[in-house]
């Protein structure tokens, strides 16, 4: 891929960000789950890679949504 | 009375962002502002809507213990009933091969790994897309050209035991090449000599024996001489103020990395490429994309929702999964759920070598169990602690 490539400026690609882990916690106890229950997000997906996640971080992942115009969601990181 | 200000009722409109989506606030904003410039909304009247759009919009909300899985299902199944079972339709002016309608549908849901007709939608960057030129130009660097595409005829011959290709000079022309550049490709590949007669090049295999000149053949016909591999049939279109290529055949990785092309928007109906190539994200908007055009297209309204719902589930494990005996249904938790879908006996010997449990937490074990199911009304249950055994007063 050329320098210039990055997978987060495509189209189809949401905005991906890494939690602190205050901020995870904090999330973790307002729907009171586990990280295992959040959707997972693999360690060898190229956004991982490209936004520097390890596994065990917590994304929150803004998307762009046709109904409610903004939705976030968070994905846990799973070593792959 | 006068009315509140359009400040006031911005800031008033933004507290209601932590409950109610993005979406729904920039709409009751525009609306109120409209309404709002002649200060006609009172302080009063303000509270009012406000309140009874954050009511209704909580009404309106699923209910914890819904079936959305299977209202989706039910969604996009009995449109899918009235959909086209014919696979192949050339898309109007430009000849494209897509599939279309419930093959697609089903190609989308299913996962598969190759769609039947793959199909690539490239956006050029400024310098490019603006001249036609340049756009023809870049297309034909791309357009995959085996020997085959400029051959006229070819000729075996047994005597001599040579293989004689006659090249044909427009073709070539068209695509920038020469005899000499042909020849040298063969020998830079095939490790072959290829001498140019004229319009004739004449080919000797290494060993002198008639299987190897068929080999060999066969070899020159499907040589590539440039391009991208896997893309087979290019057209340029106008598209607004821009020249679009689209292509039958899809190498995603390769065609991002190439100079002219605006890799920002560039995308392939090839699902797994785009996940391979931009991740998970990615590949569930993919999935929502691919799917809500092959049901507009067949003038079938479905609501997003089922679809993004659907996206949701197959994307939830980091990769995508079909809906299905190798996906989601075959990777639930309780047996007697997964031998009800498919292979039922497979599943019931396979759990009894592993000496599964099925803790009849799901719905489809509690229906075969015949017991109540925990869905809707059934998902809750009562507990009491009574006085003395640690429970509050």
């Amino acid at each position: 891929m050329p320098v210039e490539f990055d997978v987060r400026q495509h189209v189809l690609v949401p905005k991906h960000e890494i939690l602190s882990k205050e901020k995870a916690r904090e999330i973790l106890k307002r729907y009171k789950i586990s990280p295992h229950q959040l959707p997972i997000i693999r360690s060898s997906d190229p956004v991982v890679k490209a936004i520097g996640a390890k596994p065990d971080d917590i994304l929150r992942i803004t998307r762009n949504s046709p109904t409610a115009g903004r939705a976030i969601m968070y994905r846990y990181v799973i070593e792959e | 009375m006068v009315g509140v200000s359009p400040d006031t009722i911005k800031a008033e409109v933004r507290k209601l962002e932590e409950v109610v989506p993005e979406a729904v606030v920039k709409e009751l904003e525009g609306s109120l502002l409209h309404v709002g410039r002649e200060r006609a909304v009172t302080r009063e009247q303000l509270g009012e809507i406000i309140e009874s759009v954050k009511r209704a919009y909580v009404n309106a909300m699923v209910e914890p213990g819904e079936a959305v899985g299977t209202i989706a299902a039910q969604s996009i199944g009995e449109p899918g009933t009235q959909m086209t079972l014919r696979t192949f339709h050339y898309a109007g002016v430009a000849e494209l091969n897509v599939t279309l309608g419930l093959p697609r549908l089903i190609e989308i849901i299913d996962a598969r790994r190759v769609p039947s007709a793959a199909l690539m939608t490239i956006y050029l960057k400024e310098k490019y897309a603006r001249s036609k030129e340049k756009a023809r130009a870049f297309a034909q660097k791309i357009e995959m050209t085996t020997i085959e595409d400029v051959v006229l005829q070819t000729e075996t011959d047994l005597i001599n035991i040579v293989f004689v290709p006659t090249l044909d000079r427009s073709r070539m022309q068209r695509r920038e090449l020469t005899p000499s550049k042909v020849a040298s490709a063969i020998k830079g590949a095939l490790k072959v000599d290829a001498l140019i007669d004229g319009n004739k090049l004449r080919i000797k295999p290494t060993t002198q024996s008639l299987s190897e000149l068929r080999k060999l053949a066969a070899k020159v016909r499907a040589l590539p001489l440039h391009g991208v591999k896997g893309i087979n049939r290019v057209v340029v279109k106008m598209e607004g103020s821009e020249y679009v290529v689209y292509t039958e055949g899809s190498n995603f990785p390769e065609i991002l990395t190439m100079p002219e092309v605006d890799w920002t928007r560039t995308v392939t109906n090839n699902i797994h490429e785009i996940e391979a190539v931009l991740g998970v994200e990615a590949a569930r908007n993919a999935i929502i994309n691919e799917a809500v055009k092959t049901l507009d297209e067949q003038g079938l309204d479905v609501d997003v929702r089922h679809i993004m719902m659907v996206a949701d589930m197959m994307t939830t494990l980091g990769t995508m999964k079909q809906v299905g005996r190798h996906g989601i249904s075959g990777e639930k938790a309780s047996v007697l759920a997964r031998a009800s879908f498919e292979i039922t006996t497979k599943h019931l010997f396979d759990a009894c070598i592993h000496g599964e449990s099925d803790r009849l937490n799901g719905i489809i074990e509690n229906i075969i169990a015949g017991q109540p199911i925990p869905l809707g009304t059934g998902s809750v249950e009562l507990a009491m602690r009574r006085e003395g055994e640690g429970g509050r007063k």
